[in-house]
Protein backbone atom coordinates (compact mmCIF):
# COMPACT_ATOMS: atom_id res chain seq x y z
CA UNK A 1 0.00 0.00 0.00
CA UNK A 2 1.72 3.72 -0.97
CA UNK A 3 2.63 5.18 2.07
CA UNK A 4 0.17 8.37 1.43
CA UNK A 5 -2.62 6.16 2.06
CA UNK A 6 -1.78 4.15 4.69
CA UNK A 7 -1.02 8.44 6.40
CA UNK A 8 -4.36 8.72 5.21
CA UNK A 9 -6.58 5.86 6.35
CA UNK A 10 -4.17 6.23 9.54
CA UNK A 11 -4.37 9.23 10.74
CA UNK A 12 -7.74 9.94 12.11
CA UNK A 13 -7.22 7.09 14.53
CA UNK A 14 -3.39 8.38 15.39
CA UNK A 15 -4.72 11.67 16.34
CA UNK A 16 -7.83 10.68 18.58
CA UNK A 17 -5.55 7.86 20.63
CA UNK A 18 -2.92 10.91 21.05
CA UNK A 19 -5.71 13.89 22.05
CA UNK A 20 -7.15 11.44 24.40
CA UNK A 21 -3.58 10.33 25.55
CA UNK A 22 -2.56 13.90 25.71
CA UNK A 23 -5.82 15.51 26.39
CA UNK A 24 -4.17 18.41 24.15
CA UNK A 25 -5.38 18.84 20.61
CA UNK A 26 -2.12 21.23 19.54
CA UNK A 27 0.24 18.62 20.92
CA UNK A 28 -0.91 15.84 19.66
CA UNK A 29 -1.43 17.54 16.26
CA UNK A 30 2.44 18.05 16.18
CA UNK A 31 3.47 14.76 17.70
CA UNK A 32 1.16 13.25 14.88
CA UNK A 33 3.10 15.25 12.29
CA UNK A 34 6.59 14.40 13.60
CA UNK A 35 5.86 10.92 13.53
CA UNK A 36 4.48 10.74 10.32
CA UNK A 37 7.56 12.47 9.35
CA UNK A 38 10.01 9.71 10.73
CA UNK A 39 7.58 7.39 9.05
CA UNK A 40 7.91 9.19 5.60
CA UNK A 41 11.93 9.15 5.91
CA UNK A 42 12.25 5.64 7.58
CA UNK A 43 9.73 3.31 6.23
CA UNK A 44 10.53 3.38 2.74
CA UNK A 45 14.24 2.09 3.79
CA UNK A 46 13.75 0.27 6.68
CA UNK A 47 10.58 -1.30 5.59
CA UNK A 48 6.68 -1.04 6.94
CA UNK A 49 7.08 -2.22 10.39
CA UNK A 50 4.61 -4.76 11.30
CA UNK A 51 2.10 -3.04 12.86
CA UNK A 52 1.91 0.67 11.10
CA UNK A 53 -0.72 2.30 13.79
CA UNK A 54 0.80 0.95 16.48
CA UNK A 55 4.71 2.03 15.36
CA UNK A 56 2.83 5.88 14.45
CA UNK A 57 1.08 6.01 17.75
CA UNK A 58 3.88 4.65 20.12
CA UNK A 59 6.55 7.02 18.18
CA UNK A 60 3.94 10.41 18.67
CA UNK A 61 3.80 9.63 22.23
CA UNK A 62 7.96 9.66 22.65
CA UNK A 63 7.75 12.54 20.81
CA UNK A 64 4.65 14.29 23.14
CA UNK A 65 6.85 13.07 26.36
CA UNK A 66 10.23 14.41 25.00
CA UNK A 67 8.53 17.44 24.45
CA UNK A 68 6.95 17.53 27.73
CA UNK A 69 9.69 16.92 29.57
CA UNK A 70 11.68 19.72 27.97
CA UNK A 71 8.58 22.46 28.61
CA UNK A 72 7.40 21.29 32.12
CA UNK A 73 4.96 24.67 31.89
CA UNK A 74 3.28 22.32 29.36
CA UNK A 75 3.48 19.49 31.60
CA UNK A 76 1.78 20.95 33.65
CA UNK A 77 -1.18 21.58 31.85
CA UNK A 78 -1.25 18.33 30.54
CA UNK A 79 -2.92 14.85 31.40
CA UNK A 80 0.73 13.22 31.21
CA UNK A 81 2.21 12.08 34.28
CA UNK A 82 5.65 9.79 34.26
CA UNK A 83 4.82 7.84 31.69
CA UNK A 84 7.57 5.15 30.27
CA UNK A 85 8.46 5.15 27.30
CA UNK A 86 7.48 2.36 24.50
CA UNK A 87 9.51 0.60 22.61
CA UNK A 88 8.62 1.86 19.32
CA UNK A 89 8.79 -1.97 17.10
CA UNK A 90 7.09 -4.23 19.73
CA UNK A 91 3.97 -2.10 20.64
CA UNK A 92 1.04 -4.56 20.61
CA UNK A 93 -2.42 -2.70 18.80
CA UNK A 94 -4.16 -4.06 21.45
CA UNK A 95 -3.06 -1.65 24.05
CA UNK A 96 -4.11 0.97 21.89
CA UNK A 97 -8.22 2.56 22.02
CA UNK A 98 -10.00 3.44 19.02
CA UNK A 99 -10.77 6.75 20.32
CA UNK A 100 -12.28 8.19 16.64
CA UNK A 101 -15.55 8.46 18.52
CA UNK A 102 -14.71 10.36 21.22
CA UNK A 103 -12.92 12.85 18.89
CA UNK A 104 -15.68 12.88 16.96
CA UNK A 105 -18.32 13.91 19.40
CA UNK A 106 -15.44 16.66 21.08
CA UNK A 107 -15.34 18.16 17.16
CA UNK A 108 -18.89 18.25 17.02
CA UNK A 109 -19.69 19.49 19.94
CA UNK A 110 -22.96 21.75 20.15
CA UNK A 111 -20.75 24.81 22.00
CA UNK A 112 -18.74 25.34 18.52
CA UNK A 113 -20.20 26.86 15.96
CA UNK A 114 -21.63 24.57 12.97
CA UNK A 115 -18.49 25.86 10.72
CA UNK A 116 -16.03 25.11 12.89
CA UNK A 117 -17.11 21.74 13.51
CA UNK A 118 -17.33 21.00 10.15
CA UNK A 119 -14.27 22.14 9.77
CA UNK A 120 -12.06 20.74 13.16
CA UNK A 121 -13.51 16.83 12.06
CA UNK A 122 -12.10 17.51 8.70
CA UNK A 123 -8.70 18.53 9.77
CA UNK A 124 -8.25 15.93 13.13
CA UNK A 125 -10.32 12.73 11.88
CA UNK A 126 -10.43 13.12 8.20
CA UNK A 127 -6.63 14.68 8.12
CA UNK A 128 -7.99 17.26 5.71
CA UNK A 129 -4.68 20.22 5.26
CA UNK A 130 -6.08 23.53 6.19
CA UNK A 131 -5.81 25.13 2.29
CA UNK A 132 -7.83 21.96 1.73
CA UNK A 133 -10.38 22.52 3.78
CA UNK A 134 -10.55 26.32 2.98
CA UNK A 135 -10.38 25.52 -0.43
CA UNK A 136 -13.87 23.22 -0.38
CA UNK A 137 -15.67 25.64 1.67
CA UNK A 138 -14.31 28.74 -0.48
CA UNK A 139 -12.66 30.55 2.01
CA UNK A 140 -9.20 32.17 2.07
CA UNK A 141 -6.63 29.81 4.22
CA UNK A 142 -6.27 32.49 7.04
CA UNK A 143 -9.53 32.32 7.75
CA UNK A 144 -9.95 28.76 7.72
CA UNK A 145 -6.54 29.01 9.82
CA UNK A 146 -8.14 30.93 12.22
CA UNK A 147 -11.20 29.17 12.40
CA UNK A 148 -9.51 26.30 13.41
CA UNK A 149 -7.06 27.74 16.36
CA UNK A 150 -10.68 29.69 17.64
CA UNK A 151 -11.99 26.03 17.70
CA UNK A 152 -9.23 24.54 19.14
CA UNK A 153 -8.66 27.00 21.66
CA UNK A 154 -12.16 26.75 22.96
CA UNK A 155 -12.72 23.21 23.10
CA UNK A 156 -9.33 23.46 25.92
CA UNK A 157 -10.63 27.05 27.53
CA UNK A 158 -14.22 26.04 27.73
CA UNK A 159 -13.87 22.09 28.82
CA UNK A 160 -15.05 20.64 26.15
CA UNK A 161 -14.95 16.71 26.88
CA UNK A 162 -13.48 14.05 25.24
CA UNK A 163 -16.07 11.43 25.54
CA UNK A 164 -18.62 9.79 23.80
CA UNK A 165 -21.70 11.35 25.81
CA UNK A 166 -23.74 9.52 28.14
CA UNK A 167 -27.12 7.68 27.22
CA UNK A 168 -29.25 10.99 28.06
CA UNK A 169 -26.99 13.22 25.76
CA UNK A 170 -26.36 10.81 23.12
CA UNK A 171 -29.44 11.19 20.69
CA UNK A 172 -28.93 15.39 20.47
CA UNK A 173 -25.63 14.94 20.28
CA UNK A 174 -25.17 12.13 17.57
CA UNK A 175 -27.79 14.05 15.85
CA UNK A 176 -25.56 16.91 15.73
CA UNK A 177 -22.23 14.11 14.60
CA UNK A 178 -24.60 12.89 11.91
CA UNK A 179 -25.35 16.80 10.58
CA UNK A 180 -22.08 17.51 10.46
CA UNK A 181 -21.05 15.18 8.43
CA UNK A 182 -24.24 14.79 6.00
CA UNK A 183 -22.93 18.83 5.73
CA UNK A 184 -19.87 17.64 4.65
CA UNK A 185 -21.24 14.86 2.27
CA UNK A 186 -23.78 17.67 0.54
CA UNK A 187 -20.43 19.93 0.12
CA UNK A 188 -18.70 17.38 -1.82
CA UNK A 189 -22.05 16.58 -3.68
CA UNK A 190 -22.89 19.79 -5.17
CA UNK A 191 -19.45 19.68 -7.20
CA UNK A 192 -15.97 18.82 -4.33
CA UNK A 193 -16.41 14.85 -5.34
CA UNK A 194 -13.47 14.51 -2.47
CA UNK A 195 -15.54 16.10 0.47
CA UNK A 196 -18.39 13.23 -0.59
CA UNK A 197 -15.91 10.42 -0.28
CA UNK A 198 -14.43 12.17 2.90
CA UNK A 199 -18.07 12.05 4.10
CA UNK A 200 -18.58 8.15 3.25
CA UNK A 201 -15.29 7.53 5.04
CA UNK A 202 -16.81 9.44 8.25
CA UNK A 203 -20.04 7.52 8.22
CA UNK A 204 -18.79 4.11 7.68
CA UNK A 205 -16.22 4.52 10.90
CA UNK A 206 -19.41 5.64 12.36
CA UNK A 207 -21.04 2.42 11.42
CA UNK A 208 -18.47 0.38 12.64
CA UNK A 209 -18.19 1.94 15.98
CA UNK A 210 -21.66 2.49 16.46
CA UNK A 211 -23.18 -0.85 14.87
CA UNK A 212 -26.61 -0.49 16.80
CA UNK A 213 -27.47 3.51 15.65
CA UNK A 214 -30.29 2.99 12.89
CA UNK A 215 -29.71 6.74 12.21
CA UNK A 216 -26.10 5.76 11.57
CA UNK A 217 -26.75 2.99 8.80
CA UNK A 218 -29.37 5.16 7.69
CA UNK A 219 -26.74 8.47 6.90
CA UNK A 220 -24.25 6.08 5.58
CA UNK A 221 -27.26 4.43 3.19
CA UNK A 222 -28.35 7.84 2.04
CA UNK A 223 -24.74 9.16 1.45
CA UNK A 224 -23.88 5.87 -0.95
CA UNK A 225 -26.61 5.48 -2.53
CA UNK A 226 -26.87 9.00 -3.84
CA UNK A 227 -22.82 8.84 -4.42
CA UNK A 228 -23.27 6.27 -6.69
CA UNK A 229 -25.32 8.53 -9.23
CA UNK A 230 -22.85 11.12 -8.96
CA UNK A 231 -21.42 9.88 -12.75
CA UNK A 232 -24.53 10.53 -14.03
CA UNK A 233 -25.76 13.49 -12.54
CA UNK A 234 -24.67 15.58 -15.21
CA UNK A 235 -23.75 15.44 -19.03
CA UNK A 236 -22.40 18.59 -20.64
CA UNK A 237 -22.05 20.72 -17.76
CA UNK A 238 -25.69 20.09 -17.49
CA UNK A 239 -28.14 18.46 -14.86
CA UNK A 240 -29.44 15.47 -15.42
CA UNK A 241 -33.37 14.40 -14.19
CA UNK A 242 -33.16 10.74 -12.32
CA UNK A 243 -35.28 9.31 -15.38
CA UNK A 244 -33.15 10.14 -18.04
CA UNK A 245 -29.70 9.64 -16.75
CA UNK A 246 -27.94 6.58 -18.12
CA UNK A 247 -27.80 4.15 -15.94
CA UNK A 248 -24.71 2.56 -16.81
CA UNK A 249 -22.77 5.43 -15.00
CA UNK A 250 -24.10 3.95 -11.60
CA UNK A 251 -22.02 2.48 -9.02
CA UNK A 252 -24.19 -0.43 -9.01
CA UNK A 253 -22.00 -2.09 -5.72
CA UNK A 254 -21.76 0.96 -4.38
CA UNK A 255 -25.62 0.51 -4.39
CA UNK A 256 -25.78 -2.26 -3.18
CA UNK A 257 -23.63 -1.19 -0.23
CA UNK A 258 -25.89 0.90 0.60
CA UNK A 259 -29.54 -0.85 0.38
CA UNK A 260 -27.33 -2.81 2.92
CA UNK A 261 -26.93 -0.14 5.43
CA UNK A 262 -30.48 0.81 4.60
CA UNK A 263 -31.71 -3.27 5.43
CA UNK A 264 -29.37 -2.91 8.94
CA UNK A 265 -31.00 1.09 9.84
CA UNK A 266 -34.76 -0.45 9.00
CA UNK A 267 -33.85 -3.79 11.44
CA UNK A 268 -32.55 -1.63 13.94
CA UNK A 269 -36.48 -0.08 14.02
CA UNK A 270 -34.98 3.02 12.57
CA UNK A 271 -37.37 5.53 11.04
CA UNK A 272 -35.91 9.28 11.00
CA UNK A 273 -35.33 11.33 7.81
CA UNK A 274 -32.20 9.72 7.27
CA UNK A 275 -33.68 6.44 6.93
CA UNK A 276 -36.51 7.70 4.99
CA UNK A 277 -34.73 9.73 2.67
CA UNK A 278 -32.09 6.31 1.81
CA UNK A 279 -35.36 4.34 0.80
CA UNK A 280 -36.31 7.25 -1.05
CA UNK A 281 -33.24 6.97 -2.80
CA UNK A 282 -32.75 3.44 -2.76
CA UNK A 283 -36.58 3.04 -4.66
CA UNK A 284 -35.38 5.87 -7.13
CA UNK A 285 -32.62 3.25 -8.16
CA UNK A 286 -34.82 0.32 -9.08
CA UNK A 287 -36.37 -0.34 -12.53
CA UNK A 288 -38.75 1.01 -12.75
CA UNK A 289 -39.56 2.83 -10.11
CA UNK A 290 -42.13 2.20 -7.70
CA UNK A 291 -43.48 5.89 -7.62
CA UNK A 292 -46.76 5.35 -5.14
CA UNK A 293 -44.43 3.78 -3.10
CA UNK A 294 -42.26 7.25 -3.32
CA UNK A 295 -44.98 9.46 -2.73
CA UNK A 296 -46.02 7.69 0.59
CA UNK A 297 -42.44 7.90 1.57
CA UNK A 298 -41.84 11.49 1.12
CA UNK A 299 -45.55 12.13 2.95
CA UNK A 300 -43.87 10.55 5.60
CA UNK A 301 -40.60 12.34 5.39
CA UNK A 302 -43.24 15.61 5.07
CA UNK A 303 -44.99 14.79 8.31
CA UNK A 304 -41.77 14.16 10.22
CA UNK A 305 -39.72 17.32 9.03
CA UNK A 306 -42.72 19.77 8.43
CA UNK A 307 -40.63 20.28 5.01
CA UNK A 308 -42.72 22.40 2.05
CA UNK A 309 -39.61 21.09 -0.31
CA UNK A 310 -40.63 17.22 0.65
CA UNK A 311 -44.03 18.14 -0.23
CA UNK A 312 -42.72 19.44 -3.52
CA UNK A 313 -41.33 16.22 -4.19
CA UNK A 314 -44.01 14.05 -3.00
CA UNK A 315 -45.92 16.22 -5.78
CA UNK A 316 -43.56 15.09 -8.01
CA UNK A 317 -44.10 11.33 -7.11
CA UNK A 318 -47.88 11.73 -7.42
CA UNK A 319 -47.52 13.15 -10.84
CA UNK A 320 -45.37 10.46 -12.07
CA UNK A 321 -47.75 7.43 -10.42
CA UNK A 322 -50.23 9.15 -12.98
CA UNK A 323 -52.27 11.94 -11.25
CA UNK A 324 -50.58 14.82 -12.56
CA UNK A 325 -53.70 17.24 -11.65
CA UNK A 326 -53.48 16.32 -7.93
CA UNK A 327 -49.71 16.69 -7.90
CA UNK A 328 -50.42 20.13 -9.36
CA UNK A 329 -53.04 21.21 -6.90
CA UNK A 330 -50.29 20.00 -4.00
CA UNK A 331 -47.49 22.41 -5.60
CA UNK A 332 -49.38 25.17 -5.48
CA UNK A 333 -51.07 25.23 -2.38
CA UNK A 334 -47.23 24.97 -1.18
CA UNK A 335 -45.42 28.78 0.04
CA UNK A 336 -42.18 28.11 -1.93
CA UNK A 337 -42.59 31.06 -4.34
CA UNK A 338 -38.43 31.73 -4.41
CA UNK A 339 -37.44 28.36 -4.97
CA UNK A 340 -37.02 28.17 -8.44
CA UNK A 341 -37.63 24.12 -8.26
CA UNK A 342 -41.29 25.24 -7.01
CA UNK A 343 -42.12 26.72 -10.96
CA UNK A 344 -39.71 24.19 -12.56
CA UNK A 345 -41.62 21.14 -10.81
CA UNK A 346 -44.74 23.34 -11.81
CA UNK A 347 -43.89 23.90 -15.64
CA UNK A 348 -43.23 20.15 -16.10
CA UNK A 349 -46.58 19.36 -14.70
CA UNK A 350 -48.69 22.30 -17.09
CA UNK A 351 -46.66 21.01 -19.98
CA UNK A 352 -47.85 16.98 -19.37
CA UNK A 353 -51.72 18.77 -19.02
CA UNK A 354 -50.68 21.17 -22.57
CA UNK A 355 -50.75 23.95 -20.29
CA UNK A 356 -48.30 25.56 -22.87
CA UNK A 357 -48.29 29.35 -22.22
CA UNK A 358 -49.20 28.79 -18.41
CA UNK A 359 -45.86 26.08 -18.58
CA UNK A 360 -43.58 29.15 -20.31
CA UNK A 361 -44.56 31.52 -17.67
CA UNK A 362 -43.34 29.37 -14.80
CA UNK A 363 -40.04 28.14 -16.68
CA UNK A 364 -39.56 31.88 -17.38
CA UNK A 365 -40.34 32.24 -13.35
CA UNK A 366 -37.96 29.57 -12.38
CA UNK A 367 -35.23 30.95 -14.85
CA UNK A 368 -35.45 34.17 -12.84
CA UNK A 369 -34.61 32.24 -9.40
CA UNK A 370 -32.00 29.75 -10.40
CA UNK A 371 -28.15 30.37 -10.21
CA UNK A 372 -26.55 27.08 -11.02
CA UNK A 373 -25.18 26.89 -14.51
CA UNK A 374 -26.04 23.54 -15.66
CA UNK A 375 -29.57 24.09 -13.81
CA UNK A 376 -30.23 27.47 -16.38
CA UNK A 377 -29.16 25.22 -19.33
CA UNK A 378 -31.44 22.62 -18.18
CA UNK A 379 -34.33 24.82 -17.89
CA UNK A 380 -33.57 26.83 -21.14
CA UNK A 381 -33.64 23.91 -22.95
CA UNK A 382 -36.65 22.55 -21.80
CA UNK A 383 -38.15 26.20 -22.67
CA UNK A 384 -36.86 25.71 -26.19
CA UNK A 385 -38.92 22.16 -26.45
CA UNK A 386 -42.50 23.77 -26.06
CA UNK A 387 -44.37 23.52 -28.53
CA UNK A 388 -44.48 27.04 -30.22
CA UNK B 1 -12.37 23.11 35.34
CA UNK B 2 -14.18 26.44 37.07
CA UNK B 3 -17.16 28.00 35.49
CA UNK B 4 -18.97 31.22 36.19
CA UNK B 5 -23.05 30.97 35.26
CA UNK B 6 -24.23 34.48 34.47
CA UNK B 7 -27.81 34.51 34.76
CA UNK B 8 -29.39 36.64 32.22
CA UNK B 9 -33.35 37.29 33.02
CA UNK B 10 -34.79 38.23 29.72
CA UNK B 11 -38.50 38.55 30.22
CA UNK B 12 -38.43 35.55 33.46
CA UNK B 13 -40.77 37.06 35.81
CA UNK B 14 -39.42 37.40 39.43
CA UNK B 15 -40.96 38.35 42.90
CA UNK B 16 -39.16 41.89 42.27
CA UNK B 17 -41.70 42.34 39.62
CA UNK B 18 -45.35 41.40 41.35
CA UNK B 19 -47.54 41.82 38.20
CA UNK B 20 -45.58 39.72 36.22
CA UNK B 21 -44.82 37.47 39.11
CA UNK B 22 -48.75 36.84 39.82
CA UNK B 23 -48.76 35.74 36.08
CA UNK B 24 -47.26 32.40 36.75
CA UNK B 25 -48.95 29.65 39.23
CA UNK B 26 -48.22 29.16 42.41
CA UNK B 27 -47.04 25.72 41.69
CA UNK B 28 -44.59 27.39 39.33
CA UNK B 29 -44.01 29.89 41.87
CA UNK B 30 -42.75 27.45 44.28
CA UNK B 31 -40.99 25.41 41.87
CA UNK B 32 -38.68 28.43 41.01
CA UNK B 33 -37.53 28.60 44.62
CA UNK B 34 -37.14 25.32 44.76
CA UNK B 35 -35.06 24.68 41.41
CA UNK B 36 -32.74 27.64 42.77
CA UNK B 37 -32.68 26.09 45.94
CA UNK B 38 -31.78 22.77 44.20
CA UNK B 39 -29.12 24.78 41.83
CA UNK B 40 -27.39 26.12 45.13
CA UNK B 41 -26.80 23.31 47.24
CA UNK B 42 -25.66 21.40 44.05
CA UNK B 43 -21.51 19.86 45.32
CA UNK B 44 -19.53 22.66 43.59
CA UNK B 45 -21.58 25.05 43.15
CA UNK B 46 -20.39 28.54 45.14
CA UNK B 47 -24.22 30.70 44.85
CA UNK B 48 -23.80 34.11 43.73
CA UNK B 49 -24.91 37.65 45.86
CA UNK B 50 -28.33 38.23 45.22
CA UNK B 51 -28.84 41.22 42.62
CA UNK B 52 -31.02 44.60 42.87
CA UNK B 53 -33.16 44.94 39.26
CA UNK B 54 -30.72 45.83 36.41
CA UNK B 55 -32.58 49.25 36.72
CA UNK B 56 -31.16 50.01 39.83
CA UNK B 57 -27.92 50.00 38.03
CA UNK B 58 -25.82 52.44 36.73
CA UNK B 59 -23.18 52.78 34.47
CA UNK B 60 -19.80 54.29 34.42
CA UNK B 61 -17.79 54.86 31.71
CA UNK B 62 -14.76 57.31 31.22
CA UNK B 63 -13.67 59.08 28.08
CA UNK B 64 -10.98 61.17 27.86
CA UNK B 65 -10.68 61.30 31.85
CA UNK B 66 -14.27 62.44 32.04
CA UNK B 67 -16.50 59.94 33.85
CA UNK B 68 -19.53 59.74 31.97
CA UNK B 69 -23.03 58.11 34.32
CA UNK B 70 -25.76 56.70 32.62
CA UNK B 71 -28.88 54.89 34.08
CA UNK B 72 -29.49 51.09 33.81
CA UNK B 73 -27.26 48.31 32.99
CA UNK B 74 -24.19 48.84 30.30
CA UNK B 75 -26.47 46.52 27.53
CA UNK B 76 -30.47 46.83 27.22
CA UNK B 77 -32.53 45.58 30.86
CA UNK B 78 -33.59 42.46 29.40
CA UNK B 79 -29.84 41.36 28.39
CA UNK B 80 -29.04 42.67 31.58
CA UNK B 81 -27.15 40.05 34.39
CA UNK B 82 -29.61 38.73 36.82
CA UNK B 83 -27.79 37.03 38.62
CA UNK B 84 -24.93 34.41 38.60
CA UNK B 85 -22.80 31.47 40.71
CA UNK B 86 -19.91 29.34 40.64
CA UNK B 87 -19.71 26.01 39.59
CA UNK B 88 -16.44 23.43 39.97
CA UNK B 89 -17.01 20.96 37.04
CA UNK B 90 -15.59 17.83 35.71
CA UNK B 91 -16.48 19.47 32.48
CA UNK B 92 -18.40 22.36 29.77
CA UNK B 93 -21.43 19.33 29.64
CA UNK B 94 -21.92 18.92 33.59
CA UNK B 95 -22.02 23.28 33.53
CA UNK B 96 -24.32 22.79 30.59
CA UNK B 97 -26.27 20.53 32.61
CA UNK B 98 -26.34 23.08 35.50
CA UNK B 99 -27.20 25.40 33.61
CA UNK B 100 -30.03 23.76 31.77
CA UNK B 101 -31.80 23.59 35.36
CA UNK B 102 -31.97 27.10 36.37
CA UNK B 103 -35.23 28.56 36.11
CA UNK B 104 -34.77 31.68 34.28
CA UNK B 105 -32.69 29.18 30.88
CA UNK B 106 -37.15 28.00 30.68
CA UNK B 107 -38.80 31.19 31.66
CA UNK B 108 -37.96 33.33 28.46
CA UNK B 109 -34.09 34.23 29.89
CA UNK B 110 -30.72 32.63 28.81
CA UNK B 111 -27.78 31.53 30.92
CA UNK B 112 -24.13 31.91 29.97
CA UNK B 113 -21.72 29.37 30.78
CA UNK B 114 -17.95 31.01 31.35
CA UNK B 115 -15.00 29.30 31.86
CA UNK B 116 -12.72 30.94 34.71
CA UNK B 117 -9.27 31.28 33.97
CA UNK B 118 -7.35 28.50 35.90
CA UNK B 119 -5.02 29.87 38.55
Amino acid sequence: MPLEQVFRDEWGRVLASLIGFLGDFDLAEEAAQEAFAIAADRWPREGTPANPRAWLVTTARNRAIDRIRRDRTVAAKTRLLDVPEAMEDDVDETTIPDERLELLFTCCHPALPLDAQVALTLRTLGGLRTEEIARAFLVPDETMAKRLVRAKRKVKAAGIPFRVPPAHLLPDRLAAVLAVVYLIFNEGYGGRGDLAAEAIRLGRALAELMPDEPEVHGLLALMLVTDARRDARFADDTVVLLRDQDRSLWDLDQIAAGRAALDRALALGGRSPYVLQAAIAALHADEPQDWPQLAALYGDLARLTGSPVVELNRAAAVAEAGDVEAALALVESLELDRYHYLHTTRAELLRRLDRVDEARAAYVRALELVHADAERRFLERRLAELPG
Amino acid sequence: MKYMLLIHQGDTPTPQDPEAWARLSEDEQKAVFADYQAVNETPGVTPGAWLQPPEAATTVHVQDGRTLTTDGPFVAVKEALGGYLFFEAVDLDAALELASRIPAARLGGAVEVRPLVEQ
